[in-house]
């Protein structure tokens, strides 16, 4: 097999390739070995997870392009995947306890997640809609699956069909807008599209909008945000932890390329609207998480709120916008996935605790998880001199920059809102009377949550490597 | 000639001592309680002590900034600076100073002690890095900072509306703040960096001065408190436990006034020109409205809290008018005021660890039990009223001189809050302290303990002496304040000349 055939290098797709092959060699694994090789799957898929990290590592630097450009690794690709990859590694890590149970007992559930973090990696390196289709399919029908694993639960069964038809509506949508957009620039790359697209026409505005349309529920921002809050609810809560992490960061990964790369001299027509899917989005995420009472529920309006914070990053079009959202995503997956983890260790008689009130007292029960949270909590807030803090100051700087202020005071004014109801949950474990002992957390849980939340105090201690690594892969794009 | 960072150990003093008494003071029996006292006293009385060797080497015929550390933090432009300068150097000391007191009159606290000393301890690394921040960004993480054990300390260990008082305290602090931050983001795109001594010396636009001067106005007009944005600071006080009211009153709310000499001021010249008939007017009507309504409290941490809405009034009164006379005159009024008011916040405590009530009208004729108590209340009520011979009384009159040369009718109306003062603090006097002992609840009160004489007793002899003789504050002080004035007016000049131009 030869690497380098002209236009054909396999060698920027090796790291996919590693993934892809591991996941089909660890699936004939499983179904040969039964569902006691659950946890033997699961160990080896971190594994797996980490060796394509260090693939991904391993790449010569620089600039890779393969399959005439429809596929680009440039240092926001090398720095998201990385992100990506780590995001389902801990997912894989935290599901030990939930897999444990004899009639979870699926070792599918890991060559899923594995699958779908394959196709993140094409979204993050997308270069041309097809790949950005076939990347966003790949890793979406996977989740659709995971969304549902628990077999016996109404709920969850509910939650993956909830989100596979209404994926399925935006991926249509998506796609006829793909098509508009290949029929007015016949052309298909990223690269080629802004080769074409000089001034903004009828045709392609169409277009974009469609594609925006799904891209939007991917990530899961106002108005296509309905799915979100039922999914959370309803999915695993290592699902839910998983689902607001990766999958967001290849979504926000490919939002953000092709709105830099293909359209950007039409950024007058789409800064508008990703201005106005901000604005929605930190306003209903915080207004709408107040009257929550399940804290998944409530974590699912936090996260369309802090996409539409990333937005704001976006909404800028520069490349400090960028830079923003980068250090927003590498932030926010650390926050959301410490809290969820939180949730999933939190356990009352062998019950998960997911009404709000149940954390009642658990500063008295539980010190050291309740801190932890708590600096989680606050971070998510934005409340200095947690890494959250920072996050939200380098989208707004941006925003500032490129001269958004309504923009910028709308979305700090929602954050006060925000900050709200992550106070009550701080209250509610600081202030309350206890409501009795929680379970012991499992070991692996507890170290996910402890260093989640130690990166967040002390990110600001020590700042300056992430900040550079997410200037570089913001440069790379323009 | 400085060979540590000084200023960087006096911050990161207290957080290592939270550190220390997280490992030590574990398995929350009474040892565990014992040792977390003990680390924190020793850990605030320690760093008061590198603070001391901070003014013996502060030189302070300089105006400029000095004990300058600078490192590396987030790139470009934004950049770890600490230093201090004659305005904030009385800051530093003053929360060094009140801290051990602060602990020392939380020695009776029996709940969580260790968290308790923590957050304490974490706070008070926050305040001191507030003071000598020389980054707008490190200003700020600070600043904000101090929301977060703020929080803790009234909520977990307040009184019975510690929720709603904690949240509103949270809720008013941050949505001031966070305009701030945007106004700090502008700045900063404005002059490349966040540099505060660069800051100072870049011209900022006129119509950009207006918009950040109203940003920071948002956020310092909160903390100061300043009318009508107050209203957070009475439920504050009121459901803060004691050390917390006393470093509420001492501390933070100098954050506001320090914001506006730090940044308003030299930055915003022409913005603060215009907007202080603003300022004035807020400050007249803080002054008298508040004291008003403190004369109609029935709760003694109320009436105080309402006090020193009104005695902030004339710091900003001094701040935005300008003068030599009135900015050293706001500067000397905070650090007055963060003695007194945290004396009388104390003293409250005192009686309220007797009778666990600080309704006033449970209270008469204290004196008869209790002389040495009724004597110490006595020097706080004077220097409160702004008495000759108390620190109190120095700061007002140089705030009003100040004023007085700018704008007569708000010095009018500030002096009529000096006599509605002594109406609010001798009625307030005259209800706990004279009168027959009819009350049988308070048969059996006693006096000051060893314990309360030591946190009140260094706070008597300051009042005094500052009263008496106020020359070492002042001089401390004077270089940096000249400094400040001098270029506010010549910024404002040049504008009247440009502007006088055809």
């Amino acid at each position: 097999m030869s690497f380098n055939t002209a236009g054909y290098s396999l060698l920027p797709v090796l790291p996919e390739i590693v993934l892809a092959v591991g996941a089909m060699a660890l699936l004939m694994l499983g179904a040969f070995r039964g569902q006691r090789s659950t946890p033997l799957v699961l160990g080896l898929s971190i594994a797996l997870l980490l060796a394509t990290g260090l693939v991904q590592c391993w790449l010569p630097a620089g600039r890779l392009e393969t399959f005439n450009g429809s596929f680009i690794v440039d240092s926001y690709a090398r720095f998201l995947k990385i992100l990506a990859l780590a995001g389902s590694a801990a997912t894989l890590l935290i599901s030990f306890g939930y897999l444990e149970d004899r009639s979870r007992r699926i070792f599918e559930y890991a060559i899923l997640i594995l699958i779908s973090t394959v196709g993140m990696m094409l979204l993050i390196s997308a270069g041309d809609l097809i790949m950005l289709y076939l990347g966003l399919e790949l890793m979406s029908l996977a989740l659709y699956v995971v969304a549902a694993s628990d077999r016996r639960s109404v709920k969850s069964t509910e939650a993956g069909l909830k989100y596979f038809v209404l994926g399925a509506l935006a991926s249509g949508m998506m796609l006829y807008g793909m098509s508009l957009i290949y029929g007015f620039t016949g052309n298909v790359s990223f690269a080629g599209i802004a080769a074409v697209v000089k001034t903004g026409s009828v045709g392609v505005a169409f277009g974009l909008v469609f594609l925006l349309v799904g891209l939007c529920f991917k990530v899961s921002v106002v108005p296509f945000h309905m799915w979100t809050p039922d999914v959370y609810e309803g999915a695993p809560t290592p699902i839910t932890a998983f689902f607001s992490a990766s999958p967001k960061v290849a979504a926000f990964a490919v939002f953000v390329r092709v709105l830099t790369m293909a359209f950007p001299n039409i950024l007058h027509d789409w800064q508008q609207i990703v201005v106005f899917v901000s604005i929605a989005s930190m306003a209903l995420g915080s207004f709408g998480a107040i009257g929550q009472r399940n804290i998944k529920r409530m974590m699912a309006y936090s996260s369309i709120a802090h996409m539409g914070f990333a937005l704001v990053g976006l909404a800028s079009g520069t490349a400090e916008g960028v830079q923003g959202v980068v250090l927003y995503l590498v932030i926010y997956v650390a926050m959301t996935f410490g809290a969820f983890t939180v949730i999933l260790a939190m356990k009352r008689n062998g019950h998960a605790m997911e009404e709000i009130s149940d954390f009642a007292g658990l500063s008295r029960t539980n010190p050291l998880v309740a801190f932890f949270f708590a600096m989680l909590l606050f971070s998510l807030a934005g409340i200095p001199p947690l890494a959250g803090f920072f996050a939200k100051f380098y989208v707004f700087t941006a925003a500032i920059k490129a001269g958004l202020v309504t923009l910028s005071v709308i979305g700090v004014l929602t954050s006060v809102v925000g900050a709200f109801y992550y106070l009550n949950v701080i209250k509610v474990m600081y202030f309350d009377e206890r409501a009795g002992a929680t379970d012991v957390v499992r070991f692996e849980l507890g170290a996910v949550v402890a260093v989640a939340a130690i990166f967040n105090l002390l990110f600001f201690v020590y700042p300056g490597p992430l900040v550079s690594a997410a200037t570089v892969a913001a440069k790379s794009l323009f | 000639m400085m060979t540590w960072p000084i200023l960087s150990v006096i911050t990161a003093v207290p957080a290592l001592g939270a550190l220390l008494i997280w490992i030590a003071a574990r398995g929350g029996d009474e040892a565990a309680n014992r040792n977390a006292r003990w680390i924190a006293l020793w850990t605030t009385l320690i760093n008061f002590a590198i603070s001391l060797i901070l003014v013996a080497r502060f030189d302070p015929s300089q105006a400029g900034f000095q004990f300058v550390e600078e490192g590396r933090w987030l790139a470009s432009g934004i950049a770890y600076k600490m230093g201090v300068d004659g305005i904030s150097l009385p800051l530093v000391v003053l929360t060094t100073a009140i801290m051990p007191l602060c602990i020392i009159a939380s020695w009776k606290i029996t709940s969580r002690v260790p968290a308790y000393m923590i957050a304490f301890l974490i706070l008070e690394s926050l305040m001191v890095g507030t003071f000598s921040a020389l980054d707008l960004l490190l200003f700020y993480v600070f600043f904000e900072g101090g929301l977060i054990p703020m929080f803790l300390i009234i909520g977990v260990w307040g009184g019975p509306r510690r929720v709603y008082a904690t949240f509103k305290f949270f809720l008013y602090t941050l949505l001031g703040s966070v305009l701030m931050l945007l106004a700090i983001m502008a700045l900063y795109w404005n002059a490349g960096t966040t540099d505060i001594p660069t800051l100072m010396t870049t011209a900022v636009p006129y119509r950009l001065q207006t918009w950040a001067w109203l940003a920071f106005f948002a956020s310092f007009a909160v903390k100061m408190p300043m009318w009508p944005v107050h209203t957070w600071l009475p439920d504050a006080h009121v459901e803060a436990p004691t050390a917390g009211s006393v470093i509420l009153a001492a501390i933070l709310l100098k954050m506001g006034g320090y914001g506006f000499l730090r940044f308003s001021l030299p930055m915003f010249p022409l913005a603060s020109h215009d907007f202080a008939p603003l300022v004035f007017t807020l400050s007249a009507i803080a002054i008298i409205y508040t004291s008003l309504v403190a004369l109609m409290q029935e709760d003694m941490k109320k009436l105080i809290a309402y006090s020193s809405v009104a005695h902030m009034g004339f710091v900003t009164m001094g701040i935005f008018a300008g003068t030599m006379q009135g900015v050293a005159g706001g500067v000397f009024q905070m650090v007055s005021h963060g003695i007194v008011s945290g004396a009388l916040f104390l003293c409250v405590g005192v009686v309220y660890d007797r009778m666990h009530t600080r309704e006033i009208a449970a209270y008469g004729g204290v004196v008869n039990r209790m002389p040495l108590y009724a004597m110490v209340f006595l020097v706080f009520t004077m220097a409160n009223v702004g008495l000759p011979g108390t620190s109190g009384f120095v700061g007002e009159f140089l705030t009003l001189i100040g004023t007085f040369k700018v704008s007569v009718p708000t010095a009018f109306f500030a002096t009529v809050g000096v006599i509605l003062s002594a109406a609010y603090a001798l009625w307030l006097y005259r209800k706990i302290v004279f009168g027959a002992l009819v009350k049988p609840s308070l048969a059996s009160i006693k006096d000051l303990t060893m314990r309360e004489v030591l946190t009140l007793g260094p706070l008597l002899v300051l009042t005094i002496i500052f009263g008496f003789f106020p020359k070492p504050l002042l001089d401390l002080s004077a270089a940096s304040v000249q400094q400040l004035v001098s270029n506010y007016s010549h910024a404002i000049t040049a504008v009247k000349a440009a502007a006088l131009m055809p």
